[in-house]
C-alpha cells in the first residue's frame, strides 16, 4: 500500500537509523527497531512533543507544531506529530 | 443593695408605639467613695501603658511537615495496550497493529508526515546545517569606555620668582626620573634674581627636587642621554651648551666656550646615535644648527646656516625653534622655524649648499613642536600658531592634514610611541589635547584642562602612559592614561597607513591641478593679444549684422505701404 511505499522510502534515505509510527498510547504501530528501544522513545518523545506544542501555541494560539528536530552527538531525531500519531525518523546526518 | 426598677403597662396597651420623650436625669443611687476599701489597694504612679489606635492582630508561625518529593523518569517497557489486549500474546498485538493500519485516519497521517518527514531527511542529507561558515574570528574587544586620563602628581618649582618650565625629559631607563628645565622666555623680562637651576625631580618626591642643575643661565631644554642615563645636555639662554654627569655634582661638567656658540638662546637640543654616545646638536634663532661631540665642547664640529636660498647667508638664515632628528634615519634632520617653515636636511651632504634638501612651508608662525610618527617616519607632526599639521615627506606644498584653527596658541605637540595614530598638543589656556586621527578627526579624542596658566611643553613617557607637562609657572603635571589611550588598539595598523596614504594621494592630486592651472594662466597671458583682435572683430560683425537687419524691416515695411496703397481705390 502507499502507506508500506512511504516508510519503505523513507528507511531507505541515506543515513536512516529507523523509522517508526507511535499511537498516543504509546503503542508501536510500525517499526524497524526494536520494541523496548521503540516503547521508550515513544513515550519520551511524546512528552516532549506535547510539550514543545503548548509552548509554541502559548505564544501563539494560532501557531501549531509542524516538526520537531532534536540533534544529539550521535544523531538526529526527528519527530513529525499528528493528532494522534507520531512519525518518529532517526538519522545518523553525514557531515 | 439590689437596684430595681419597677414600670407597670396596661394590657391594652401592649403592642402600642413607642413614644418616646424627654425627661429629667434622675438620681437613682449615689454610692459615695469608702476610704476604708482603698487600704487594700496600693498606689501606684506612674503608669505606663502603651496605647495604640488600630487593630490588634496576633502572629502566628507554623511549620509544616517536610514534604518530600522526588523526580523521576519512568521506562516504558511496553506501551499502553488497551485493556483487551494482552501485550504478552503476540497474536492479539499483531491483530491489534492491523486494525490500525487499515484505519483512514492512519493512511491520511502517515502520508502527510511522511512527506515532511522525507523533506527534512533529504535537507541533513544534503547540507550539515550546522557546519560553521565562518571560521573563528578574533572578538574585536569594544570598549565603552571613553579615553581619560588622571593627574598623578605635580611638581612645582620651589624657587619663589616663578619660571615657566619650558622642556622636559623623561629619564632613559625605567622613567622613573624627570628632568626639567626652567627659563623666562619673554624677551629680556627675565626678572632680577631670578634663579637659573633647573631640577631632576624623582616622581616618587613631588615636593622636592632630587638634584639640581647650576647653568650659568638658564636653561632652555634639556635633554638625558639616551645611551648614558647620568649625563645631561642642556641648552642656554645665552646660546651657549652644557652637560652634566649627575655624578660628578650640579654644577656644569663642561660648557662651550661663548664665542663659537649660538648668538641666541638654544631652542633644540637632541644627543645623536653615534658609537661614542658622546655626540649631539643643537639649532637657535640665530639661524644655525651646530653639532659637537661633548668630549670637547670648546668647539662645535659642524655649523650648517639655516639659509634657504643656499647661500649661507647669515642675515637671511632662518632662526630655529624646534629639531627633529630620528635615529632611524641618521643622515636627516628637520627643523623648524620662527618663520614657520620645516626645513628637512641632509646631514651627509657634500657641500654645504646641499644640506638643505627641502622646504614645506604651511604654518603662521613659529613651529614650536616637530616631531616623526615613530611608527611611519615620512609622516611628522609639526605644531604651530593655531593648527597642529601633519606633513608627509612626499607632498612639499601642504600638509596632508591639519587640525582646526583653535582658540589658543599652540604650544608643543608629541606623537604616542604606542599608538601610531595618537597623538598630544598643549595649548596656551592650559589645556591638553589628545587627538586620535582614527577615531575622530574634527575634534580631539579627549581635551583636559591641566592648569590655569598656559602649558608650555609636553612629553610622553615611552610606554606610552605617563605624560608630562609643564606650565607658565613652572608648574609640571604628571597625567597618566588610561587604556583607550595608552594601549595599541587592533583596529590602528590597517587604518592608519592607509588614512596617511589616503591623504598623501588627496594632495599629490591637488598638487597635480595647481601645476595645471598654474600653466594654464601661463598660457593664458601669452593669449591675451589674440584675445583683443578678436574683440574687435565681434563689433564690427554686431554692426554689420544690425544693418542688415534694419534693411531688411525697412524693405518689408515699404512693401506694405505699396500693397496697401493699391488695395485703396
Amino acid at each position: 500500500t502507499e502507506v508500506e511505499e512511504t516508510l519503505k522510502r523513507i528507511q531507505s534515505h541515506k543515513g536512516v537509523i529507523g523509522t517508526m509510527v507511535v499511537n498516543a498510547e504509546g503503542i508501536p504501530i510500525r517499526t524497524t527497531l526494536d520494541n523496548s528501544t521503540t516503547v521508550q522513545y515513544a513515550g519520551l518523545l511524546h512528552q516532549l512533543t506535547m510539550k514543545a506544542r503548548s509552548t509554541v501555541r502559548d505564544i501563539d494560539p494560532q501557531n501549531d507544531l509542524t516538526f520537531l528536530r532534536i540533534r544529539s552527538k550521535k544523531h538526529e531525531i526527528m519527530v513529525a506529530p499528528d493528532k494522534e500519531y507520531l512519525l518518529i525518523v532517526i538519522q545518523n546526518p553525514c557531515e | 443593695m439590689e437596684i430595681v426598677y419597677v414600670y407597670l403597662k396596661k394590657r391594652s396597651e401592649f403592642g402600642k408605639q413607642c413614644n418616646f420623650s424627654d425627661r429629667q436625669a434622675e438620681l437613682n443611687i449615689d454610692i459615695p467613695p469608702n476610704p476604708e476599701l482603698a487600704e487594700q489597694f496600693v498606689e501606684r504612679s506612674p503608669v505606663d501603658t502603651g496605647i495604640q489606635c488600630s487593630a490588634t492582630m496576633s502572629e502566628h508561625e507554623a511549620n509544616t511537615e517536610r514534604f518530600e518529593m522526588e523526580t523521576r523518569g519512568v521506562n516504558h517497557v511496553e506501551g499502553g495496550w488497551p485493556k483487551d489486549v494482552n501485550p504478552m500474546e503476540l497474536e492479539q498485538t499483531i491483530r491489534f497493529r492491523k486494525k490500525v493500519e487499515k484505519d483512514e485516519n492512519y493512511i491520511n497521517a502517515i502520508m502527510q508526515l511522511g512527506s515532511i518527514m522525507e523533506h527534512c531527511i533529504k535537507q541533513n542529507n544534503a547540507i550539515d546545517i550546522y557546519q560553521k561558515y565562518f571560521t573563528e574570528e578574533e572578538e574585536v574587544e569594544v570598549t565603552d569606555e571613553a579615553p581619560s586620563a588622571k593627574t598623578i602628581n605635580v611638581f612645582r618649582d620651589p624657587q619663589d620668582i616663578k619660571r615657566s618650565a619650558t622642556h622636559l625629559s623623561w629619564h632613559p631607563d625605567g622613567n622613573r626620573k624627570l628632568a626639567i628645565a626652567y627659563s623666562c622666555l619673554n624677551f629680556q623680562r627675565a626678572p632680577m634674581g631670578m634663579s637659573s637651576d633647573s631640577y631632576i625631580w624623582d616622581l616618587e618626591n613631588p615636593n622636592k627636587p632630587e638634584l639640581t642643575l647650576k647653568p650659568p643661565s638658564p636653561l632652555i631644554t634639556l635633554e638625558y642621554n639616551p645611551k648614558d642615563s647620568h649625563v645631561l645636555l642642556g641648552g642656554c639662554y645665552n646660546g651657549q651648551i652644557a652637560w652634566w654627569d649627575i655624578r660628578k655634582g650640579s654644577l656644569v661638567a663642561e660648557l662651550s666656550t661663548i664665542e663659537f656658540s649660538h648668538r641666541d638662546p638654544v631652542y633644540g637640543t637632541i644627543w645623536l646615535q653615534s658609537k661614542t654616545g658622546t655626540e649631539c646638536f643643537s639649532a637657535s634663532t640665530d639661524g644655525q644648527v651646530m653639532w659637537w661631540d661633548i668630549r670637547k665642547i670648546s668647539e662645535p664640529t659642524e655649523i650648517v646656516v639655516l639659509d634657504i636660498t643656499r647661500k649661507e647667508h647669515l642675515e637671511s638664515a632662518l632662526g630655529a625653534i624646534s629639531l627633529e632628528f630620528e635615529s632611524t634615519l641618521p643622515t636627516k634632520f628637520m627643523v623648524g622655524t620662527e618663520q614657520g617653515i620645516v626645513i628637512s636636511c641632509n646631514r651627509k651632504a657634500k657641500t654645504a649648499a646641499e644640506k638643505i634638501v627641502c622646504t614645506f612651508s604651511g604654518h603662521h608662525g613659529p613651529i614650536y613642536a616637530l616631531q616623526r610618527n615613530p611608527f611611519y617616519p615620512k609622516n611628522f607632526l609639526t605644531v604651530g600658531d593655531w593648527t597642529a599639521r601633519i606633513w608627509s615627506e612626499d607632498s612639499r606644498e601642504s600638509s596632508i592634514m591639519w587640525t582646526k584653527y583653535h582658540m589658543a596658541y599652540l604650544t608643543d605637540g608629541a606623537w604616542s610611541p604606542v599608538r601610531p595614530a595618537v597623538f598630544f598638543t598643549t595649548k596656551m589656556d592650559g589645556t591638553l589635547d589628545i587627538w586620535d586621527f582614527v577615531f575622530k578627526q574634527c575634534d580631539p579624542a579627549l581635551s583636559l584642562k591641566v592648569c590655569d596658566e598656559a602649558l608650555f611643553c609636553l612629553r610622553v613617557q615611552d610606554n606610552g602612559c605617563f605624560i608630562a607637562c609643564g606650565s607658565q609657572l613652572g608648574t609640571a603635571t604628571l597625567l597618566e592614561l588610561n587604556n583607550l589611550a595608552s594601549m595599541l588598539q587592533l583596529s590602528d595598523p590597517n587604518i592608519q597607513p592607509s588614512m596617511f596614504e589616503r591623504e598623501t594621494h588627496r594632495e599629490k592630486i591637488l598638487e597635480a591641478r595647481h601645476r595645471e592651472m598654474r600653466l594654464k594662466e601661463k598660457g593664458k597671458a601669452e593669449g591675451k593679444d589674440e584675445e583683443e583682435e578678436l574683440s574687435t572683430d565681434l563689433e564690427a560683425l554686431v554692426g554689420v549684422a544690425e544693418e542688415e537687419f534694419l534693411d531688411v524691416i525697412f524693405t518689408e515695411m515699404k512693401r506694405r505701404e505699396a500693397e496697401a496703397m493699391r488695395k485703396q481705390p
